[in-house]
């Protein structure tokens, strides 16, 4: 997030696009709630007809997949009626005339005819975001896990360049991550582009730094990432390991991905459970798990907070830090002979600069939000502010393309997936908290209830969905949440594998998948 | 978060005989309670609007005919109030008194709910039964509502409304309300139904407010047979990306429950139901508790951890010697803490070179 959670309190104009936030990000929503409450206005855009939508002033049920139309067709209002920010776009960006220009033939008519949303709605939507003071844009993976994913973050972008809605309080581009420390393993260097705090590999300067405290050569090239990973398998990926992941269950096309791990020669799991993923392992070691370690993560907000241990660990299962160093050791690579998670810790913050004035003691209480550029530093809870990390704010001149696949006669209904309140990604930890049960004990396909009657499904009847990847049975029941035409089921039960179906293609620079987005036929289940 | 700058005190109103400076805007019960005096109140949550109800924290203010309720009346400059007079102490003990005759129980185990031990350590600090005024009880317990949550023992509710108002101004959810008045008052759903049918979002927000224990966290409560002392660790909750700061209840190894931080910088004690009920995949008999390794049978196999890291590391070893550095790749885990992804991609890193190394945020 470029402003801290409790900047939600703050908008006049909040527009909350692809994050069902009530359900997944709950606590958050609270703050929107209370921000509404108070005067804010807010605009939803999301094919499903979710709770935030009922508290919205203006409420878009854009098909799934046209975010860029829909954003194209604001900027063009934005621009028309000369509620653009000259003075920010003058100081602090890049490429805004090219932009301006571009916008000029995106009408709401024509993002109309792409996103099925009334224009009049589109104009308005607009003209909220255009003339609030302070109007904060808040997303998840409704935008990310698209084949456009990358162009759907940068159409928000142009809008907040746009109107000046960055580096102060109460606005920016917020995206909320969606795992307690996914934000963390990016800042670690987990990730085939950058070392630790983002410091990309292709620069050389980085490579001597890291050469220099690795003790070895270093590729100036990036690698690849998990998804080509995984369609390389056998053929140049040979041996795997995989931390606290359930990428099985949690991975598009599930087949593919199966398969994949099968062809490896040699494969290595760490987790908390025998996972599906586990099934696959040649050795799977036991980690200890929250609530059992002492370590660190970071929110979404760039908060960096300490993970404390409660209990002792059951039978033999040790810290993921230590497994991973006794498996280097025996490799003889050097530089693992950490004795804690505190010197591991702090090796890591004397090597990235985000982190640079931090370490283990200084993040007790955990008020900072990175980067902590040096030991004076108070931590930097709103990004740029007076100026962008590059210099300049870039506008980016994009076009609505079409998803990987869109519906047709053999496939005529677009199923889109997500989470529920109650359940947690593959529910290897939810699925096993008791009472959850109670609210939540089967995955079922939400329809509009006169699809469901057209489709000649019983509401709680089976249904058989299918795409062009597979085949699942799943309970139909019938929501006013989808729209005619759209359906959606979470991927938390592994007896429903919806991620057998999905998996028709990927943004093509960031490589997630295009998991919001399945054509899909749905008749009744016959054995 | 950059602390909120605080305008510059200019007031000042004397507190018990001592000069105290305040903000406009702040009420006498902000101000007593910043200077460090122990105003007793019951439903006061520092998080939502005062006020005024149970009448606990009331103070004499020079001027005013009768006391005043300290948490709804603003500081002004001059004030003398006084927080701790005979008169005012008697009337809070018959206040208490009166409170303490109409539960059934007044002790509560603690597993409870984070502020459900309030009442009970006002009742010792003033010295109070509730024997003078037994006799009639407001309030009526649900013994209908099953779910596995939320206990709602409302023998015990003292009509404080904390819950109510937590779950409109914290959460937003306008779950529960009150309904009648006098003894009949009682603390319900819409329809006077079950939470499972109502708005209720399961946060344990209302359970966490509760000064008296009539609404508990029955997941913890299991665990009030079990010998020990409860012991609280804070951390950050293992779910999604918002990280609120949770305190992790254990007794004696077993983890019992989850409270919600009040000063969780995130959160600011709030929760949902992932957060607050969903802690116990931890200590579940599923967890993997030795190594494993696949035997020529083809099956996993438990093993030592030598073994098991020997397996690892020459499996590594053969695909890199035979297929080239390039061939060993790294998953890193976005539950995992920074030490886990640290030691992933550094063992990618140094170990060969190259950058083949991922987390789970691209899926």
């Amino acid at each position: 997030m470029s402003n801290p959670l409790a900047d939600m309190e703050k908008p006049d104009l909040i527009f909350c696009i692809g994050t069902n936030m009530t359900e997944c990000h709950p606590v958050a929503a609270t703050r929107i709630k209370r921000a509404l409450k108070r005067g804010a206005q807010m605009v939803v855009a999301d094919p499903r007809r979710i709770p935030l939508a009922e508290m919205a002033e203006l409420y878009l049920p854009i098909r799934v997949g046209s975010d860029v139309a829909l954003l194209l067709g604001m900027a063009h209002v934005i621009a028309r009626e000369r509620l653009v920010d000259r003075e920010f776009i003058d100081a602090r960006t890049k490429d805004g005339e090219a932009f301006l220009e571009h916008v000029q033939q995106f009408t709401p008519e024509w993002a109309a005819g792409i996103t099925g949303l009334p224009p009049a709605d589109i104009e308005r939507a607009a003209l909220l975001y255009g003339r609030a003071d302070k109007a904060a844009i808040y997303y998840t993976l409704g935008i990310t896990e698209h084949i456009c994913g990358v162009d759907n973050v940068q159409s928000l972008c142009n809008l907040a360049l746009l109107t000046g809605n960055l580096g102060r309080e109460g606005t920016g581009i917020n995206p909320m991550r969606g795992q307690n420390n996914i934000q963390g393993a990016g800042d670690c260097g987990a990730v085939p582009a950058n070392y630790p705090g983002f410091q990309p590999v292709h620069d050389p300067a980085n490579g001597d730094k890291f050469a220099k405290l690795y003790g070895r050569e270093m590729d100036g090239e990036k690698g690849i990432t998990k998804v080509t990973a995984l369609n390389r398998c056998g053929e140049g990926i040979h041996a795997m390991l995989i931390d606290g992941e359930n990428t099985v269950v949690s991975d598009p096309d599930r087949h593919h991905c199966e398969h994949a791990l099968r062809a490896l020669d040699h494969l290595v799991v760490i987790d908390i459970f025998r996972t599906e993923t586990a099934e696959f392992a040649d050795v799977v070691l036991p980690a200890t798990a929250w609530g059992e370690t002492d370590g660190v993560c970071t929110n979404t907000e760039r908060r960096v907070q300490r993970l404390r241990a409660a209990v002792t660990p059951p039978g033999e299962a040790k810290p993921d830090w230590w497994i991973v160093s006794q498996i280097a050791q025996r490799m003889s690579i050097a530089g693992f002979e950490f004795e804690s998670a505190k010197d591991v810790f702090n090796e890591l913050c004397g090597l990235s600069p985000i982190y640079a004035g931090l370490d283990w003691d200084r993040i007790e209480h955990g008020e900072y939000n990175w980067p902590v550029p040096h030991k004076d530093h108070p931590g930097t809870p709103v990004l740029h502010e007076g100026e962008f990390k590059n210099g300049r704010g870039l506008f980016r001149v994009i076009c609505y393309r079409d998803p990987a696949e869109v519906v047709d006669d053999e496939f005529p209904v677009w199923l889109t997936t997500g989470r529920r309140l109650q359940a947690y990604h593959t529910r290897t930890q939810t699925g096993r908290a008791a009472g959850i049960d109670y609210l939540l004990s089967e995955e079922s396909l939400e329809i509009h209830p006169d699809d469901l009657a057209d489709w000649g499904i019983p509401d709680g009847g089976w249904a058989s969905l299918r795409s062009r990847r597979g085949a699942i049975k799943i309970r139909a029941r019938a929501s006013n949440m989808s729209p005619r035409g759209t359906v959606f089921c979470s991927f938390s039960f592994s007896d429903v594998p919806v991620n057998i179906l999905t998996g028709s293609g990927y943004d093509p620079v960031t490589e997630t998948a295009e998991l919001k987005v399945c054509p899909v036929n749905i008749s009744p289940f016959e054995e | 978060m950059i602390a909120e700058v605080k305008p510059t005190a200019t007031a000042t109103l004397t507190l018990d005989g001592v000069e105290v400076s305040f903000t406009e805007g702040e009420t006498i019960y902000e101000v007593a309670e910043r200077a460090g005096r122990e105003v007793p109140t019951l439903c006061y949550d520092a998080r939502l609007e005062a006020f005024g109800g149970c009448r606990l924290c009331v103070v004499e203010v020079d001027g005013m005919r009768a006391p005043v309720a300290s948490c709804t009346t603003p500081a002004t400059a001059g004030m003398v109030v006084k927080t701790t007079t005979d008169a005012i102490e008697k009337h809070r003990r018959t206040l208490l008194e009166l409170v303490a005759s109409e539960n059934r129980e007044n002790e509560v185990d603690e597993l409870r709910g984070h502020a459900s031990q309030e009442l009970k350590s006002l009742l010792d600090r003033y010295e109070v039964r509730g024997g003078r005024f037994a006799g009639r009880q407001s309030g009526t317990s649900n013994s209908t509502d099953d779910n596995p949550f939320i206990l709602r023992d409302y023998d015990l509710c003292i009509s404080c409304y904390r819950c109510v108002r937590v779950c409109a101004e914290q959460e937003g959810d306008h779950a529960i309300t009150m309904m009648n008045r006098g003894f009949e008052k009682q603390i319900t759903t819409e329809f006077n139904g079950i939470l499972k049918d109502s708005a209720c979002t399961f946060c344990g927000q209302c359970v966490q407010t509760c000064p008296t224990g009539a609404l508990g966290d029955r997941k913890a409560m299991r665990a009030e047979s079990l010998p020990g002392e409860v012991e609280k660790t804070r951390t950050v909750c293992p779910y999604c990306g918002v990280g609120c700061s949770v305190d992790l209840l254990t007794k004696e190894d077993r983890l019992v429950g989850v409270q919600p931080a009040m000063d969780g910088p995130a959160n600011e004690g709030a929760l949902c139901i992932k957060g607050q009920f969903a802690f116990d995949f931890v200590q579940h008999e599923d967890r993997l508790k030795m190594p494993l390794v696949r035997d020529e049978d083809g099956e996993l196999h438990e093993t030592d951890w030598e073994t098991a890291l020997d397996r690892a590391a020459d499996g590594f070893k053969k695909a890199a010697g035979e297929h080239g550095r390039h061939a060993v790749y790294g998953v890193a885990s976005g539950r995992a803490p920074h030490e886990a992804a640290y030691t992933m991609q550094k063992f990618i890193r140094a170990g060969f070179g190259t950058h083949q190394i991922d987390n789970c945020s691209r899926a």
